[in-house]
């Protein structure tokens, strides 16, 4: 599972990223262990003043995010490309209530992709995600990403939308097998 | 083998342990309803909370995305520690989730209160039995999954111990409530959730 990358670019965009979602008084961080989000997963362990949510599958952070939402808190979910497909009813509940909804997703299966198992699910996120009203922004390179967090806040926070970044496999690199 | 004990249970009335009125228990366990926030797995809970509120600007309630309701109440326990959660949902709803029990256990709000009304069936769609009427016990998936305080309310004598521990801990706490397989209060829901999510938010937030 360890991941790739470890170049210093990389762990620079993914600390600017843990930064920014806490100025955007992002306070609850839920996951599924995962290489891809390893810097913002680690940062929110050892912050004091946010909630970091172990998730035994990614559709319990669709409906916990609801329950931050309606108690004036915010939060983000993340997520592998294949856990999208475990949230897929669970979008329901934030289509059918308005609930805004913040995700970021590590892609697999894509761009240099090895692993011929991942490619199902990786390829099915855009389409999947758009069926359910989330919409999708792409990070292609580790410069777009605070830009792009940027738009997705402001689209979930003010705007009161579900959007999904999508941290590609070009910016976080594929696995090497 | 199996099929000949499935079919002898079958065979059986409701189960001894299933015998409290969902009706009189589950307004018996809560009391004051004000008290709490409260969310509701959709089916025979939300009209269980739909009544008890009146539909209230303290009450969530699901008509969809089943499996949800406990992690909505983790994420509101978390965000107000200041208010004490209720999430009463069904057998059914629950064995959707188990998992979330699991994510709970491990963040264990205080504030978080699980009250699992569990009738042994799927009664929305018809009655079928559920996994809680062959055998699967929730309250000890509860414990194995590290929620330390835990109550099984089976009778009238266990309530005032079940209220007890939903009003109290200084833990997250799970309570199963065995019901017959019997209808829930009829109210009119409300199914539109944007218009639950405003009103909740506007009551807790003073603002929409």
């Amino acid at each position: 599972m360890e991941s790739k990358s470890g170049t210093s670019g990389s762990a620079r965009w993914q600390d600017e990223l843990y930064d920014e979602l806490r100025r955007h008084d992002i306070t609850q961080f839920a996951y599924v262990p995962d290489a891809g989000h390893s810097v913002l997963i680690s940062r929110s362990l050892a912050d004091p003043s946010v909630h970091s949510v172990r998730l035994t599958t990614e559709q319990e952070g669709v409906a916990m995010l609801a329950g931050t939402d309606l108690g004036g808190r915010r939060g983000v979910l993340l997520m592998q490309s294949s856990g999208v497909g475990n949230c897929i009813n669970m979008l329901s509940l934030i289509k059918g209530s308005r609930f805004p909804f913040l995700t970021l997703v590590s892609m697999r299966g894509e761009y240099g992709e090895g692993n011929s198992w991942q490619f199902a699910m990786g390829q099915a996120v855009e389409p999947v995600l758009t069926a359910m009203g989330v919409i999708c922004l792409r990070a292609e390179r580790p410069e777009d990403v605070i830009p792009t967090i940027e738009a997705a806040i402001t689209m979930v926070f003010q705007g009161g939308q579900a959007v999904a970044v999508l941290l590609t496999q070009k910016l976080i690199g594929a696995k090497k097998f | 083998m199996e099929s000949k004990s499935m079919a002898s249970d079958a065979a059986k009335p409701a189960a001894p342990r299933f015998v409290l009125d969902r009706r009189v228990a589950v307004p018996a366990l809560i009391g004051r309803q004000q008290d709490f926030l409260h969310i509701a797995g959709l089916a025979g809970t939300v009209y269980d909370i739909s009544a008890l509120t009146d539909s209230g600007a303290n009450f969530y309630g699901l008509a969809g995305a089943m499996g949800a309701a406990c992690m909505i109440g983790l994420g509101l326990a978390l965000a107000r520690p200041d208010k004490r959660v209720l999430v009463t949902t069904g057998d059914g709803e629950l064995l959707m989730s188990l998992g979330a029990l699991a994510t709970i256990a491990v963040m264990n709000p205080p504030n978080l209160s699980i009250l699992c009304v569990d009738n042994g069936h799927y009664g929305e769609t018809g009655y079928q039995v559920s996994h809680t009427s062959l055998g699967v016990n929730l309250e000890a998936i509860a414990q194995g999954s590290g929620i330390k305080l835990t109550r099984s309310v089976a009778s009238e004598a266990d309530i005032a111990e079940g209220a007890r521990i939903l009003r109290e801990g200084n833990a997250t706490a799970f309570v199963l409530l065995r019901v017959k397989p019997t209808d829930p209060p009829k109210v009119k829901l409300n199914l539109d959730g944007a218009v639950c999510r405003e009103t909740f938010r506007k009551a807790l937030l003073h603002h929409a």
